[in-house]
């Protein structure tokens, strides 16, 4: 089965090291541009509290949650450790054409 | 008319605060553009390093001559400032590396937040969760169990607190269920049950300490030991409880809007190193990433959308202490704070 992919965003609407909150389907995701412009998606919402991730601060692969710092790794998803347990969902991204393409599948 | 209102987490304030979407709430949150809160958010080990640097420097200074005159009234000062840095310093330290904003690297967060855990007698892993509920449910009755002044405000339990001997009672009391494994009803509230096993080998490791220096005490035939570990908890609590009691007392209790919750009082370089900038308590609350160290220059950002700060700590407790005076009688009265913007209700 081929994976069918969703634009998200121009690559530019997300500065390195950052994250960008983008809704699809009724449901709310997180993509996020490394320093060395890479992408990644993830759910949107921690799985902690349910905050927004977007808000949060991207540095060195992982994101840490506004709410109450709660960190994943956004590359695996892993959570890093309390108040962070449950690990985050991911989605294949990519980028072609300067826009960050999602794999929601 | 007066009504008492119920702070316990498993009462009926605090389901109906649930009842009414006062749980787990959507709170107000100044504007400010995304790349200012980046810059603002962003991690260094320097400011950090170099305070605690000064803090166990201090320790040790204040220390070793605390020792080197035990016996005489030299003694006294230097017991005085070791206990502030210890029983006092903690908090802030225990706060800033409990919210992992102090270090860049987590390890020097993880390792502070430990050290000052202890000195300041907080369980770390208890009051990492009660410290994620405080800022999920801020002052919402029945539902933050970080609230210090109750309604009606107790007299003798705020002055017997600054010398942590409420606070600290009840945590050695709850050192000896939770060192048998088990948890109050009350953190079962806020606490996975996953945690369950940290928070009894921690009591275990604290009771072993408590004891060593008991034990320590009677073969030495002197208090020396205590002084130096343990009781400055104690004798050293008053200035973190007079910092403290800035923050939210006598302010809104169940509103959404940190502003009208909590204080940011301007202090002196010397207060603030103790307190590590915790004294920008609005803009502590509403963006907890950003660091103490850029607090500052976070509430130069958002302060056309806050109440007008406090000058000072005299300017706070004139408003606190009548505030918390009135409440003995009238345990509706709070103090409210104008917003430049409206709160949303
Ligand atoms: S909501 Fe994300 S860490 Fe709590």
């Amino acid at each position: 089965m081929t994976a069918t992919w969703v634009d998200a965003c121009d690559v530019n609407d997300v500065d390195p090291e950052d994250v960008r909150r983008f809704d699809h389907g009724g449901r709310t995701y997180a993509v996020y541009r490394t320093a060395e412009d890479e992408v990644f998606a993830t759910d949107g919402l921690c799985t902690h509290e349910k905050t927004h991730l977007a808000g949060g601060l991207v540095m060195d692969g992982i994101i840490e949650c506004p709410k109450h710092n709660g960190r994943f790794d956004f590359r695996t998803g892993k959570a890093m450790g309390a108040p962070a347990c449950i690990d985050l969902k991911t989605y294949p991204a990519k980028v072609e054409n300067g826009r960050i393409l999602v794999s929601l599948d | 008319m007066s009504t008492r209102r119920d702070y316990s987490l498993v009462g009926l304030d605090g389901e109906r605060a649930q009842r009414n979407g006062l749980a787990g709430a959507q709170w107000y949150a100044c504007q400010a553009p995304r790349r200012t809160l980046k810059e603002l958010m962003q991690r260094t080990d320097g400011p950090a390093i170099r305070d605690t640097l000064l803090w166990f420097g201090l320790l040790g200074l204040s220390r070793t001559l605390g020792c080197l005159t035990w016996g005489t009234w030299l003694a006294v000062p230097c017991f005085l400032v070791y206990g502030v840095l210890y029983g006092s310093a903690s908090d802030s330290r225990w706060h800033e590396c409990g919210h992992g904003t102090a270090f860049k690297t987590h390890w020097m967060n993880q390792a502070v937040y430990q050290i000052a855990c202890f000195m300041i007698l907080r369980e770390p892993t208890v009051w990492r969760w009660s410290h994620a509920r405080h800022h999920t449910d801020t002052l919402v009755v029945g539902r933050d169990p970080e609230i210090n002044v109750q309604r009606p405000p107790s007299v003798f339990k705020l002055l017997v607190n600054f010398f942590a001997l409420k606070s600290g009672a009840e945590t050695i009391g709850k050192l000896f269920v939770h060192a048998v494994g088990r948890v109050t009803a009350e953190e079962v509230t806020f606490i996975p049950e996953t945690e369950g096993w940290k928070i009894a080998i921690v009591a275990r490791v604290y009771l072993a300490i408590f004891t060593g220096v008991i034990a320590w005490c009677i073969w030495a035939g002197s208090i020396l030991p205590a002084m130096l570990i343990g009781l400055p908890t104690f004798y050293g609590a008053f200035l973190a409880v007079f910092f403290s009691l800035t923050q939210h007392a006598g302010l809104a209790e169940d509103v959404l809007d940190h502003r009208l919750n909590s204080r940011t009082v301007y202090m002196n370089p010397m207060f603030r190193f103790v307190y590590w900038n915790m004294n920008y308590h609005v803009e502590h609350h509403m963006f907890p990433l950003v660091p103490y160290h850029a607090l500052p220059k976070l509430h130069e950002a958002i302060k056309a959308d806050c109440p007008p700060p406090y000058r000072g700590c005299l300017e706070a407790y004139r408003e606190v202490l009548p505030a918390l005076a009135r409440q003995i009688r009238d345990p509706n009265h709070f103090i409210r704070r104008p917003t430049p913007t409206a709160t949303p209700t």
